[in-house]
Order: structure tokens, then sequence, then C-alpha cells
């Protein structure tokens, strides 16, 4: 394959990057819906 | 309207401003050190001096609104919104006109730039077209972070991606007025025509919304 | 990513934010198994069309993302009950959005370099998508300035309503720049691309499978958001209250 460098690169980055804001957004989540109450909660 | 009286007053953008925007096009001239070259960047330079002064013009005629609060004191007294953006746009925009006389002399002079009759009457053209954009769009996002924290941060990044179509077609106007790189006068037009409807558009929004943007 | 089992108290994911997630794991692994060893090269690009599979639904996201919160502002700014539900789908989409378009941006400059052999051209489709990108940064920006929920609001949903204005200017002035200056353009190779059956399928559930991360990370990032608005105002009435123990204290 040609140029492997450059398109190895794009998807590590582009999946890197989502996977790095999907893990912040599950931890972030968890640990909020930790301390707030569930009827505070529109969703559920 | 008021504003230009206490700009008036203040003298701040005849003291401040325009010697700072004078000094950015002889900055550019250092920059560049070639007559070839700013020449025929004369048109871009200018325009990109007066985007420069316009966000501390737009500061300027918010700063002493939100500092004796005159802002809330308008709405509270049943001032109509409209004429008061329409005030402020004019304020700014008669300032933003007269530097902008000054810079386009001062560029000419300074870049050793020649222009026909009919290429003077386009600039003049592309000068008013662009000064009302520039001034809608100044005063409508001036307005909307008014009374924010890090407005002079955040005003230019707000406003200049969208002033970036009216700095282009001002600049490519303005090269055809000169002629450069065989461009003819009209060529230019289409160009002073974006920058009307710029205008038009945020001349519009602005009436529409500055009343919410400003109790926000 | 969704399988964890709901336990006491809930938690931010439901099922229908898991059959995004699942959605979305299932077509981007096609996507990087596909796009990079099953799917033939181009014949005129090369290998460098991969980076397409990427390239193309990220900016579809991007896009997407920008309009619906263009949707959600209106329906804050003119909805009966100005719900801040709106604002945060709002600002949730506009978080991803930004995201997309810096991916978008970055594997563009990459095909570029392979491309046309520079990262960069400053070419009026490339421009007007950088500048709409710093528009949205500045959203956010003006989204962090602080201040009450219900300001922020509405200054962003202003804020979102111009900036979605910008669009069709941004592809009126792409027009007209074409036509003012008509020398080739760089992307008319892009029009030559032969795609083949695998290729499109490939292309096809890139965009969906990307989409479907879209739902699944504004549903989330709306979710959060929700719990730190909660938070801030618990936190506001315990310093109120504070304040208040202390006055009576003296």
């Amino acid at each position: 394959m040609k140029d492997v460098g450059f398109i190895a690169l794009t998807y590590v980055v582009t999946f890197g990057a989502i996977i790095a804001i999907v893990a912040r957004t599950l931890i972030t989540g968890s640990r909020l819906s930790k301390k707030i109450p569930d009827q505070d909660k529109p969703w559920i | 309207m008021k504003d230009l009286r206490i700009e008036w007053r203040g003298r701040v953008v005849i003291n401040q401003v325009l010697p700072f925007a004078a000094l950015v096009m002889v900055a550019f001239a250092f920059a560049l050190d070639s007559d070839a070259v700013l020449q025929r960047t004369a048109g871009g330079l200018v325009w990109l001096a007066t985007m420069f002064s316009t966000f501390l013009i737009v500061q300027r005629s918010y700063a002493a609104d939100v500092d004796d609060g005159a802002l809330e004191s308008l709405r509270a007294a049943g001032i109509d919104m409209q004429g008061v953006f329409l005030g402020k746009s004019l304020a700014v925009m008669v300032e933003l006109f007269l530097l902008q006389c000054v810079l386009v002399l001062v560029g000419f002079v300074l870049y050793d730039v020649q222009m026909s009759l009919s290429g003077w009457g386009m600039l003049l053209v592309t000068m008013v077209g662009a000064t009302l954009g520039l001034g809608f769009v100044g005063v409508l996002y001036g307005g909307l972070i008014a009374g924010a924290g890090y407005r002079e941060t955040l005003l230019p990044l707000l406003v200049l991606p969208v002033v970036a179509p009216v700095l282009l077609a001002a600049t490519r106007a303005t090269e055809s007025a000169i002629g450069v790189s065989g461009l003819t006068i009209a060529d230019g037009w289409p160009w002073v025509g974006i920058l009307f409807v710029f205008a038009g558009i945020f001349g519009l929004g602005g009436l529409l919304s500055f009343d919410s943007v400003v109790e926000g | 990513m969704n399988s964890t089992p709901r336990t006491e108290p809930a938690r931010v994911g439901t099922p229908a934010t898991r059959v995004f997630g699942l959605l979305a794991v299932l077509f981007l692994g096609w996507v990087v198994v596909g796009g990079l060893f099953i799917t033939p090269a181009d014949a005129i690009q090369g290998d460098s069309v991969r980076i397409m599979y990427v390239h193309v639904p990220t900016a579809w996201v991007a896009y997407l993302a920008f309009i619906v919160t263009a949707i959600a502002s209106a329906g804050y700014l003119f909805g009966k009950r100005h719900s801040l539900g709106f604002d945060r789908v709002a600002g949730a989409s506009a978080e991803v959005g930004v995201l997309f378009m810096a991916l978008t941006l970055m594997s563009g400059s990459l095909w570029g370099r392979l491309t046309w052999g520079t990262f960069w051209q400053w070419d009026p489709r490339l421009t007007t998508t950088a500048f709409l990108f710093v528009t949205y940064l500045g959203y956010l920006a003006v989204r962090g300035l602080g201040g009450t929920p219900e300001r922020r609001a509405k200054r962003s949903a202003i804020l979102a309503l111009l900036a979605v204005l910008e669009i069709p200017l941004v592809h009126f002035s792409v027009l007209l720049w074409r036509s003012l200056h008509q020398e080739a353009s760089v992307l008319s190779s892009d029009g030559d691309v032969k795609l083949d059956d695998l290729m499109l399928f490939t292309l096809l559930v890139g965009v969906l499978g990307f989409t479907a991360l879209y739902g699944w990370l504004v549903s989330h990032r709306q979710r959060i958001l929700t719990m730190r608005d909660i938070e801030e105002a618990k936190g506001i009435d315990l310093a109120i209250s504070e304040r208040i123990a202390e006055g009576s204290v003296r």
C-alpha cells in the first residue's frame, strides 16, 4: 500500500479523538449521575 | 447620535485609533519591503487595517455604555432598541468611514498607487458598502457580548470569520479599482454587490434581533 | 461501550442511546476494516482514497451538527416555554460539530498533502470551512462566558442563528469566487473518482456510523450538560445558604 503513513495517521487521529471523547463523556456522565438524584434526570 | 457627541468630546478615534491604523499601514510597508509587492497588495492592506480598527471602535462604542449601564437604562426607559441599533451603527460607521478616507489616502501615498477617475468612484462606493457591513456586524456582535468578561479577546474571534467576506470582497473591488494584475473596473462591480447584500442581511438581522440581544 | 448493566443510581445511557452506540461501533468497525483493507485502491487517487471514508462522513456530521444547533436554538428562542433542553441540545450538538469539523480539516489536509502535495490550499471551499470552524469555536467560547443558564441560552441561541446564516452566505461567496476566478479548480480532480459498489457501500456505512455516533454523543453530552446545570445551581444554593448561616451567627 502506498502512503501508508498518512492514511494510518488519518485513521489513528480520527478514531483516537473519537475514543477519547467517548471515554471522557462516559466518565463525566457516570461521575455526575452519581451526584444528581434520579428525579432530576428528565431522560428516565 | 449620542455616541458621536461623546466621541467628539473624547476624540479617542482621532487621537488613538487613527494613529494605530496608520501605524499598521507603516508596519506593513516595513514588513513587505518592496514597492512592487506593496502596490499589488495595497488594497488588502488598507482593508486589513480597517478591520482591526473596527474592533477598537466597536469596543469603545460599548465600553462607555456598559460602564454606566446606559443600555439597560435605555431599555428600561422604553426607548426603541431598533433606533439604538441604528444610532450606534451610524456612529460606528461615521468613525469608520472617516478613518478609511485617511487610510486610503495615506496608503496610496505611502505605497505609490495610481488610479483613474472611475477607479476613485468605485473605491468610494466600495468604502460605503464595506463600512455598512462592518458597522452592522460590529454593533450586533458587540451588543451580544456587551457586559460579559473577556470582551476584548472574544469580539475579534466572533467577528473575524463573519466579516471575512467583506474583507475579501472589498479587497477584490479595490484591486480592480486600482487595476492590479490586469483587472478592470468591470471586474469589481460584482464584489461591490456582495458588500451591499452582506450589509443588507446583517442590517436586517440586527434590526430584528437587537432588542433580545441586549436584553439577554 | 454501553453494555454496562444499569445500577443505582440511574446512569446516563438509556436503551435508545445503547442502540445508537451499538450501531456506531458496528458500522465504524466496518469502516476501519473495510476502508483500510477490503476496498480496492482507486484507479486515479490510489490508496489515498481511503481517507475519504472518514473525511466525507465527518464533514457531513459537522454540517448536520451545526444545522441541529441552529434548529434547537430557534426552538429555544421561539418556543413558548423557552425550554433549556433546547439550549443544551444546541450546545451539545455544537461541541460535537466542532470536534468533527476539526477531524474533517485534519483528514482533508492529509489527503491534500498526498493528492496536491500541500497541506493547505487557499481554495474557497477550504477557506470558508476554516471560517465556519472558527465561528463555532467562538460560539462555544460565548457559551462558556458564564451568567445564568437563561442568559447563556439566549445569547448563544442568537449567535447560533447568526452563524447558520453564514452557511448560505459562505456558499454564495464560493459560487461567486469561482465565477470570478476562471482558473481551473484544484478540486476538479475530485469528480474523476470512480467509486465501485464496495467503495460506495463503505462510504455509506461510514456516513451512517458517524451519524449514529453523533446521536450517541449528543444525547449523552446533552444529559451531562443538564446535570452540570443542576450541580451548579446546587452550588449556588449552597453558597447562599452558607452566607445566610454566617449572617445569622453574627
